[in-house]
């Protein structure tokens, strides 16, 4: 099982010019993206997304086609979603990685376990949906060997990570929060892949 | 009876044209059918279909960041799966996004029967989205009105399309 902070370090470590599009555990102010980014203009946090950040990242993925986006989604976040799979697939960007952090549970609303938790399989999902290229790690140091040949596949490529659920309780409305507004991002995201 | 058509696909088309729309994400519908098959023939414009209707707003939201500029296409129905999507990567990220949706029942002769038709304006109305709405292809410039106002309020702006397309 993988932590988040080192599954999102690696990714963030490869990321080269790639904008980074995330939601849920994977871009939580404590455990996740903030934490250790060295390019945050190039982070777009999809907040309350209910499972679209897979389709932003999509459009962001059509738009700029010369440059590479990741996705950080979560499996309950996907699975609210199933369809961006096929959209994904349809649409075929070879710029797009979709890295989704497995844990089973609702995470970010107390630890709730996902439908069909430990039953459905996430890259088997993708294969068949038609992705061009589909992997799954549990193991950090086999993410972090493997993961230059996983971004030289092209895309769209699934990456399923199995992680550690990292349970957060706490309401909405006393959490942390991050200073750089969803707005923000949007501005400086906007701007930085125009330039 | 036979239906006589006022709105033609290729008055819409024009239109998305004049305002520069790059992107058509869109589920299809009834309403719509005849424009799928121009659109798909039609190289300065790229079609998104989607599965659910809720993807086009987010799908757009990621477009309008990278620089494209995208317009929605879908059926009233799809406005209310839509909801949290056009609250969260509409209203809250200020996208300028035209929506053109099917007005599936409406009847501006009777009362309309079909409850897609009856929530719809309301539904609008309670997000304080504006909207117009096309029937004929004299009505089509309306839809440059909503890419003038989407631009300048950095709102979403419905475009109600209230008749099914001639061929």
């Amino acid at each position: 099982m993988i932590k988040n902070v080192d599954a999102v370090r690696i990714i963030d470590e490869h990321r080269g010019e790639a904008v980074i599009v995330t939601t849920m555990g994977a871009g939580n102010q404590s455990f996740g993206l903030p934490t250790v980014t060295h390019r945050q203009e190039l982070d777009l946090p999809v907040a309350g997304a209910m499972g679209k950040a897979s389709s932003v990242a999509l459009g962001l993925a059509l738009a700029v086609p010369d440059r590479k986006v990741f996705v950080l989604d979560g499996d309950g976040s996907l699975v609210m979603n199933l369809g961006t799979l096929t959209t994904i697939s349809n649409m075929a960007p070879e710029n797009l990685y979709h890295f989704v952090f497995e844990n089973g549970v609702y995470a970010v609303t107390g630890g709730q376990p996902i439908p069909a938790a430990g039953k459905l399989s996430f890259q088997g999902m993708a294969r068949e949906a038609g992705y061009a290229a589909s992997f799954e790690f549990d193991d950090t140091e086999e993410l972090a060997t493997n993961i230059d040949s996983v971004l030289k596949e092209k895309g769209p490529v699934l990456v399923c990570l199995r992680t550690v659920p990292e349970i957060e309780n706490t309401p909405v409305q006393f959490r942390e929060k991050t200073s750089r507004t969803m707005r923000m991002a949007i501005e400086e995201v906007s701007t930085a892949v125009r330039a | 009876m036979e239906r006589v058509a006022v709105l033609h696909p290729s008055s819409i088309i024009a239109e998305l044209k004049r305002n520069n729309f790059t992107h058509v994400v869109w589920l299809p519908d009834s309403e719509t059918n005849f424009m799928y098959h121009q659109l798909t023939a039609d190289p300065d414009v790229t079609l998104v279909p989607v599965c659910r209707e809720g993807e086009t707003m987010a799908i757009a939201a990621g477009l309008w960041v990278g620089g494209k500029k995208p317009v929605v296409l879908i059926q009233n129905t799809g406005i209310f799966e839509s909801g949290d999507s056009i609250r969260g990567l509409g209203l809250d990220v200020n996208q300028p996004l035209v929506m053109l949706v099917g007005y599936r029942g409406w009847d501006k002769h009777g009362i309309t029967t079909d409850s897609a038709a009856r929530f719809i304006e309301h539904i609008l109305h309670a997000w304080g989205i504006n909207y117009y709405l096309v029937e004929t292809d004299e009505h089509a410039p309306r839809i440059s009105m909503a890419a003038e106002e989407a631009e300048r309020t950095s709102k979403p702006v419905a475009v109600l399309i209230g008749t099914e397309f001639g061929a």
